[in-house]
C-alpha cells in the first residue's frame, strides 16, 4: 500500500514537472506581458526596464528554473495585472469553481442514473428513444451555445433565475458559499446544468449499456426464475451491479469538469478559477496560468492516485501485484 | 460572526434593491485591475477609480480640464509649476485634504517599483510649499503637465502610513498593499466593497466637495461581464441599467426592446494601417520594399473604399478621417481632415508610374480581439487591393500575439489603433507614433519610419509653453504624414453603450464612464 502509495507520488512530480515546463516553452508564445502591462505609448526604455524589473530578459530555462525554485518554497508569486498573491487570488476563487463543480456532479447523478435505467428498461418506447436523441444533442453541441441558449430562455423570456454571477454568497472563514442562500442557488442552477450536460449524457448512456449487460447475466435470470419482484430485481440487484463503473468515471470526470468549466464560467460570468485563467491568458499574466495549470496537473494527479489506492483496497488481485 | 455580517450585508443589499430608482448597476467587458492608483496602467481601472479618486486636475463635460483638488496653478519657472490646493475637501475616512498628501502621493507615484510611474515622467517631484500650496518640479519645460495630473489620484498621506501603504506594491519582492484591496479617496463615490469578477459597490459621498452635484444616484454596482452575448442579455433582462460597451451586432436588437436605448459617440480612437519602411517587405526579403515609394502607398490609399466599409463593415456607425487624431484632440485641423478619394483607376495609374503595373506582394496584420470589427476591416481591404493587382497576405490574430510582432517590427502592412490617451493630445502622436525610434521617441514606431521635419516638429512641441504655437507645430506634423501617406487613416471606431431608457448619462469620446453626470428617472 505504501509503496504504490510512493510510487505514485513520484509519478505525480514527474507529471507536475512536465507540466510546468511545456507551460514554461509556450509562455513565450501566448504574448508579452511587458507590452500588456505598459501604457499604449510607452517608451522603449519604459519597456526594457520593465523586462528586466521582471526578470523576463532572462533565458527560458533560467525564468523556469526560479519558477521551480519559488514553487518548491511555497511561493506561486504575484499576479501581474492585479498585483496580488496568486496564492490567493486562487484560494479565493477555488469556492466558486468546487461548487459548481459539485452542482454538476449531483445533477448529472440525479438525472443521469434514473434516465438510463429507464432507457435500459423500456429500449423501445418512445421517451426512451427522445432521450438517447437529446443526448446526443447534449453531448455534441459546445457548452457557449448551450449557455447562451439558457440564459436567453430562462434569464431574458422567463426572468426565473439570474443570467450571471453568483448570488449572494456567505463567507464562511475565507470559503464563501452560495449554497446557503436563495439568489445564490438560484445563480447556480443555469451554469451548474451547462456544465453537468456532458457528464449527464455520459452517465446516462453509462448505466444504460451495464443495466442491459448485467439484465442479461445469469444471476438475474436466476432471481427471475425464482420469482422476486421486478423491483427488487431492477433497483437493488441489476443497479448496484451496474453502478461500480458510474462511480469510477464520475470521480475521474470530476478533474474534467474542473477543466471544462473555464468556458461555462465565462458565460456565465461565475467568479472562479476558470475566469481567472482566461483573463491572466488576456493579459499574459503568466504567474498565475503557471499556477493555474499547476494546480489542474496537481488535481488530476490527485484524483488518479486516490482512484488508484481505492482499486487497490476494494480489488485484493491489484495487491499482489503490487507486491 | 461573519455569518451575521454577511445577513448584514444582504439586508443592506434588499434595502438598497427596493430603494432601486437610485441604484445603478452597470457592467464592463473586464473587471479592474487593482484598486491602487498607482499599480496598473489600465485606462478603464483608471476611469472606475476616479469616481473614488480624484486628480488634482479633471475633464468637464466637454473634457475641458478643469480645477479639481488643486484650485489653481502657475507657471513659476519653466521647470516649477505652483498648484494652489482646494481648501475644506476631506478624504472619505473624515481626514482633511492638504499639501502633505500631495506629496506623499507623488513620491508614492514615482517609486520605481510604481506600475504607473511614467504616467508623470516627466516630474522629479513634489514639494510643500505651506498647507495648500505644493510645487511640481520638472526635468525641464513640459506643455502637457496639467493633461497627464488628470490622471494622477491623490491619496491620504494619513491612511497610506496607518496601512502601511505609503510605498506601492512591488511585484518583484512579493510585497502587496492595502491599498490593492481597499480604497479612500475625496471623490463623489465612496468604496464599500468589492469582489473580483463579480462586484464593486460605491455609496455617493454626502460629503463631497462639489456642491453642484450633476448626480441624483445613491448607489452605483459595477458588474464586470466578460461574454458579450451575456452582457446583453442581463440588461435585457433587466440585471442591469447600462452596459459598456454594447456590442454594434446587438444595437439594433436593444433599441428596439421596450424600455431601453442606444447612446452612441464616435470615440477619439482613430484606426489606421502602418507600414514597414525598411530596405525590404517581410514577405520578400532581399527584394526592394514597393512601400517606400509615395507612389505605391498613395495608389494604396485610393484603393479603399471606406464608404464600402463604413456601411458594411461598421454597419454605419463609425465616422470616415483623413488624419491620424480625432476632432477633439489639440493637433486635429478640419483642413487636414479629408479621407484620401477612392479611385482604384488613380491607383493603378500610380502603380504603374512606380514600375509596379503588374501589383505586387504585401501582408496585412491585423488583430481580431482588440478594435471593433478590426479582422472583417482587413479582409474587406485585401480584397479591395486585390482589384489594383495588390495581394496582400493576411495574418490575424489575437492582441496578445499580435502585438508583440508589431512591437518587433515583424510586421509590412499593420493594423493599429490609437486615441492619445491619457493626455488626449496629439503630442502622443508625434512621440510616440511618428519621431524617430531613438531618445524615448518612437516608442510605437518599430518599423524605421523617419522623417528629420518631424523629429524637429516633435522636440519643439516637446517643450513649447504657448498653446497656439504648440499646436501649430502638431498641426504642421500631421500634415506632413497626410501628405506623404506615412500612415493611411480609415476611421474613428464608435463608442456606443446600451442602457435603460429612463437613465441619462453622458457618453464621452474618450470612452470614460463618468457617473457623476448620470440620473436616473423615475
Amino acid at each position: 500500500m505504501l509503496k504504490v502509495l510512493l510510487a505514485r507520488l513520484g509519478q505525480g512530480v514527474l507529471v507536475l514537472l512536465a507540466v510546468s515546463a511545456i507551460a514554461f516553452a509556450m509562455f513565450r508564445y501566448v504574448g508579452d506581458p511587458v507590452l500588456t502591462m505598459s501604457r499604449e505609448d510607452a517608451t522603449p526604455q519604459e519597456k526594457a526596464e520593465l523586462r528586466a524589473f521582471l526578470g523576463l530578459d532572462q533565458p527560458v530555462p533560467v525564468q523556469y528554473a526560479k519558477f521551480l525554485w519559488r514553487v518548491v518554497r511555497a511561493d506561486l508569486g504575484i499576479s501581474y495585472r492585479n498585483q496580488r498573491p496568486v496564492f490567493e487570488l486562487i484560494a479565493q476563487r477555488l469556492p466558486a469553481t468546487l461548487e459548481l463543480v459539485l452542482a454538476a456532479t449531483v445533477i448529472s447523478l440525479l438525472l443521469g442514473i434514473p434516465l438510463g435505467v429507464y432507457c435500459a428498461l423500456r429500449p423501445g418506447g418512445w421517451l426512451a428513444r427522445g432521450v438517447q436523441t437529446l443526448s446526443l444533442i447534449g453531448i455534441s453541441t459546445p457548452t457557449f451555445v448551450t449557455g447562451i441558449a439558457l440564459i436567453l430562455v430562462f434569464a431574458v423570456w422567463l426572468q426565473w433565475v439570474p443570467s450571471f454571477g453568483r448570488g449572494n454568497v456567505v463567507d464562511l472563514g475565507g470559503w464563501t458559499t452560495g449554497f446557503l442562500t436563495a439568489s445564490g442557488l438560484k445563480s447556480m442552477l443555469l451554469p451548474a446544468l451547462t456544465l453537468s450536460l456532458f457528464q449527464l449524457t455520459l452517465i446516462m448512456r453509462l448505466v444504460r449499456s451495464e443495466m442491459i449487460d448485467v439484465l442479461s447475466s445469469d444471476f438475474i435470470r436466476f432471481a427471475r426464475a425464482r420469482g422476486l419482484p421486478a423491483r427488487r430485481i431492477h433497483f437493488t440487484l441489476a443497479l448496484r451491479n451496474a453502478l461500480m463503473p458510474v462511480i469510477t468515471v464520475t470521480g475521474l470526470q470530476v478533474g474534467q469538469l474542473v477543466a471544462f468549466a473555464i468556458v461555462t464560467e465565462t458565460v456565465f460570468q461565475w467568479p472562479g478559477m476558470g475566469l481567472l485563467f482566461i483573463q491572466a491568458v488576456g493579459f499574459s499574466d503568466i504567474p498565475v496560468m503557471a499556477a493555474y495549470l499547476l494546480f489542474v496537473g496537481g488535481l488530476f494527479v490527485l484524483i488518479n492516485t486516490v482512484v488508484d489506492l481505492v482499486y487497490v483496497l476494494v480489488d485484493p488481485r491489484l495487491r499482489v501485484r503490487g507486491a | 460572526m461573519k455569518i451575521s455580517m454577511a445577513a448584514v450585508a444582504l439586508a443592506t443589499a434588499l434595502t438598497a434593491a427596493s430603494a432601486h430608482a437610485n441604484t445603478l448597476r452597470w457592467s464592463f467587458q473586464g473587471d479592474i485591475a487593482t484598486l491602487d492608483p498607482y499599480a496598473h496602467t489600465e485606462s478603464f481601472t483608471a476611469n472606475v477609480l476616479h469616481h473614488i479618486y480624484e486628480p488634482l486636475v479633471r475633464r468637464d463635460r466637454n473634457l475641458a480640464i478643469e480645477p479639481a483638488l488643486a484650485l489653481s496653478w502657475q507657471v513659476v519657472e519653466p521647470n516649477r509649476w505652483r498648484f494652489k490646493l482646494r481648501p475644506g475637501v476631506k478624504f472619505h475616512n473624515g481626514n482633511s485634504f492638504n499639501a502633505d498628501d500631495v506629496v506623499a502621493s507623488i513620491t508614492r507615484l514615482l517609486d520605481p517599483a510604481a506600475r504607473a510611474r511614467g504616467n508623470l515622467a516627466t516630474v522629479v517631484r513634489a514639494e510643500k510649499v505651506d498647507d495648500m500650496t505644493v510645487d511640481f518640479v520638472l526635468k525641464g519645460a513640459y506643455p502637457l503637465l496639467l493633461n497627464d495630473l488628470t490622471g494622477i489620484y491623490i491619496m491620504d498621506r494619513e491612511w497610506m502610513q496607518a496601512n502601511n501603504a505609503l510605498k506601492p506594491g512591488n511585484i518583484t519582492t512579493g510585497v502587496t498593499t492595502y491599498a490593492s484591496t481597499n480604497a479612500n479617496g475625496t471623490g463623489p463615490f465612496r468604496f464599500e466593497s468589492y469582489a473580483a469578477d463579480a462586484k464593486l459597490v460605491m455609496t455617493a459621498n454626502a460629503d463631497w466637495w462639489d456642491k453642484k452635484v450633476e448626480h441624483n444616484l445613491n448607489r452605483v454596482e459595477f458588474r464586470p461581464i466578460k461574454s458579450d452575448a451575456t452582457r446583453v442579455a442581463a440588461l435585457l433582462s433587466g440585471e442591469l441599467d447600462l452596459i459598456v460597451p454594447a456590442p454594434l451586432k446587438d444595437l439594433q436588437r436593444i433599441s428596439g426592446a421596450a424600455g431601453l436605448k442606444v447612446i452612441e459617440e464616435p470615440s477619439l480612437r482613430v484606426i489606421f494601417l502602418g507600414m514597414n519602411w525598411r530596405d525590404s517587405l517581410q514577405v520578400a526579403p532581399g527584394q526592394k520594399n514597393p512601400l517606400k515609394d509615395v507612389r505605391v502607398r498613395r495608389a494604396l490609399a485610393h484603393a479603399i473604399d471606406l464608404d464600402a466599409i463604413q456601411k458594411r463593415v461598421m454597419r454605419g456607425k463609425s465616422r470616415n478621417v483623413g488624419v491620424m487624431v480625432a476632432p477633439p484632440v489639440p493637433g486635429y485641423s478640419a483642413a487636414l481632415d479629408k479621407p484620401y478619394e477612392f479611385n482604384p483607376d488613380l491607383s493603378k495609374k500610380l502603380l504603374a508610374e512606380a514600375g509596379l503595373a503588374s501589383g505586387f506582394k504585401t501582408r496585412l496584420s491585423c488583430p481580431n480581439d482588440r478594435y471593433i470589427n478590426d479582422e472583417q476591416i482587413c479582409i474587406a481591404i485585401a480584397a479591395m487591393w486585390s482589384r489594383i493587382g495588390v495581394t496582400a497576405e493576411l495574418a490575424i490574430e489575437s492582441k496578445t500575439t499580435y502585438f508583440p510582432k508589431v512591437d518587433k517590427g515583424e510586421t509590412d502592412v499593420y493594423m493599429l489603433g490609437w486615441a492619445t490617451l491619457p493626455p488626449m493630445d496629439g503630442f502622443s502622436v508625434l512621440s510616440a507614433l511618428l519621431a524617430t525610434r531613438k531618445d524615448g521617441y518612437g516608442g510605437n514606431n518599430p518599423n524605421g519610419f523617419s522623417d528629420p521635419r518631424i523629429d524637429d516638429l516633435a522636440r519643439r512641441a516637446a517643450v513649447e509653453l504657448d498653446e497656439g504655437k504648440r499646436r501649430g507645430l502638431l498641426t504642421e506634423a500631421l500634415k506632413i504624414t497626410h501628405d506623404d501617406v506615412v500612415y493611411l487613416p480609415l476611421h474613428q471606431q464608435p463608442v456606443a453603450w446600451g442602457a435603460r431608457a429612463n437613465v441619462d448619462v453622458v457618453n464621452f469620446p474618450d470612452e470614460y464612464v463618468r457617473l457623476w453626470f448620470a440620473k436616473v428617472r423615475n
